[in-house]
């Protein structure tokens, strides 16, 4: 159906596209999830309307409401849309260090923005978000990271589309950020086709962001099951880039820095199956367009120009 | 047998503020012992009650150890070893 009563009910439903020139052969196929093809460009509209959705109707949330969240970036826009249709305010709390495109996205679905310090990342805007809520019960904190109703969202719809597109899947590689992608879909592939691999691809940052963590007190999102994966790859900026603009120069598509880590796996994996020689249908998350990280640099000049412009930035 | 260790920045009190330190050893328990005794204190920051520190995460050639058989997991000279901080997501 592609009819909808409004923009939100159009979430989800996404294309299934074959890789013709990347895929190593007919035995070992790559296929990517266009999950930008959502209502605001990412994935993210699937947790976003989840989450709100969870919080209405266990009646966290009413009429008036205002949302906080730690985010840098697209759950913020998916959460800004859903709001602004439904009448929530949103404020999000984010690292001073992500790209202009994202705050004036943020901004212009009337978002109100809290910056966290660059160093630190994601950590440090989770630590300010809590002592936030914390100080204001009355706000609705959904919290991506712990919220059950993000890692749903993927097991009811991201997982079944995928299944139903393409039941000869052996492996899905999708991005380990939040883990709601990899946790949905891994359980429901755990319980429907148990043999399909789950594999992580887990962004590598500079020194900038792990420089002041401290290893006894880290941070592994609440929503995390090791159970539910298979195999995880740690993929720094470098091999982003490159797969990225492999992708868009051999397949035509267009994808965010991210999507390029998890090509990257996506690649591995292929690899192995090859060298192995089995037949493999690994289906990976296009997770949005590259347009928002144009001005990082990403997609002009060498590999060494691009990976020296993104050292220190949450690319991912 | 020379493996290539990265060194996280709050590690690197232990190796002299070297990024990376070369180490050896067939297997990663063997290469944590190894780079103890070169580097006294730095295997009881990685490792507790003889599992890798739930906050810690170790990478041969990018690939996590806890999903290739952990302390286990085997090592080939040129195999290049990261560790690093468990951090949250980037633009989520």
């Amino acid at each position: 159906m592609t009819r909808y009563d409004s923009l939100v009910d159009s979430v989800g439903g996404t294309p299934l596209v074959g890789l013709p020139r990347l895929s190593p052969s007919s035995e070992v196929r790559l296929w990517a999830k266009l999950e930008d093809r959502n209502p605001t460009g990412s994935i993210k509209d699937r947790a976003a309307l989840a989450m709100i959705e969870a919080a209405e109707a266990e009646g966290r949330l009413t009429p008036g409401a205002t949302i906080l969240e730690p985010t840098s970036g697209n759950t913020g826009i998916s959460l800004a849309m859903v709001a602004s249709q439904r009448g929530y305010r949103l404020i999000c709390v984010m690292p001073e260090n992500t790209s202009e495109e994202r705050r004036v996205l943020l901004r212009m679905w009337g978002a109100e923005i809290i910056s966290s310090p660059a160093a630190g990342g994601s950590n440090e805007a989770v630590r300010v978000a809590k002592g936030l809520a914390a100080d204001n019960p009355d706000w609705v904190m959904l919290y991506q990271y712990g919220n059950p109703a993000n890692a749903e969202a993927h097991y009811r719809g991201t997982a079944p589309e995928i299944h139903a597109d393409l039941p000869e899947i052996t492996h899905f590689v999708g991005g380990l950020g939040t883990t709601g992608t990899l946790m949905g879909v891994g359980r429901y592939f755990r319980e429907h086709q148990p043999e399909v691999r789950i594999v992580a691809a887990e962004p590598r940052y500079g020194e900038l962001v792990y420089g002041l963590r401290n290893l006894a007190e880290g941070f592994v999102p609440e929503l995390y099951d090791e159970s539910l994966i298979d195999s995880r790859f740690s993929v720094g900026p470098r091999d982003a880039v490159r797969r990225v603009r492999e992708l868009v120069e051999s397949e035509g598509i267009f994808a965010g820095i991210s999507t390029g880590a998890i090509l990257h796996a996506a690649l591995a994996q292929a690899a192995k199956s090859t060298k192995s020689g089995e037949r493999a249908d690994i289906c990976f998350i296009v997770c949005d367009g590259g347009w928002k990280y144009l001005s990082t640099g990403a997609y002009e000049g060498t590999l060494d120009e691009a990976e020296d412009r993104l050292d220190g930035q949450l690319w991912a | 047998m020379a493996i290539e260790v990265r060194i996280p920045t709050i590690l690197r009190t232990y190796t002299d503020g070297e990024r990376a330190v070369d180490a050896s050893g067939d297997s990663i328990q063997a290469l944590i012992e190894d780079l103890e005794s070169r580097h006294a204190g730095i295997g009881e920051r990685l490792l507790e009650d003889g599992e890798v520190r739930r906050f810690v995460n170790i990478y041969v050639n990018d690939e996590d150890i806890r999903f290739t058989g952990g302390l286990s997991t085997e090592l080939s000279d040129g195999d290049t070893v990261v560790i690093l901080p468990a951090v949250a997501g980037g633009a989520r």
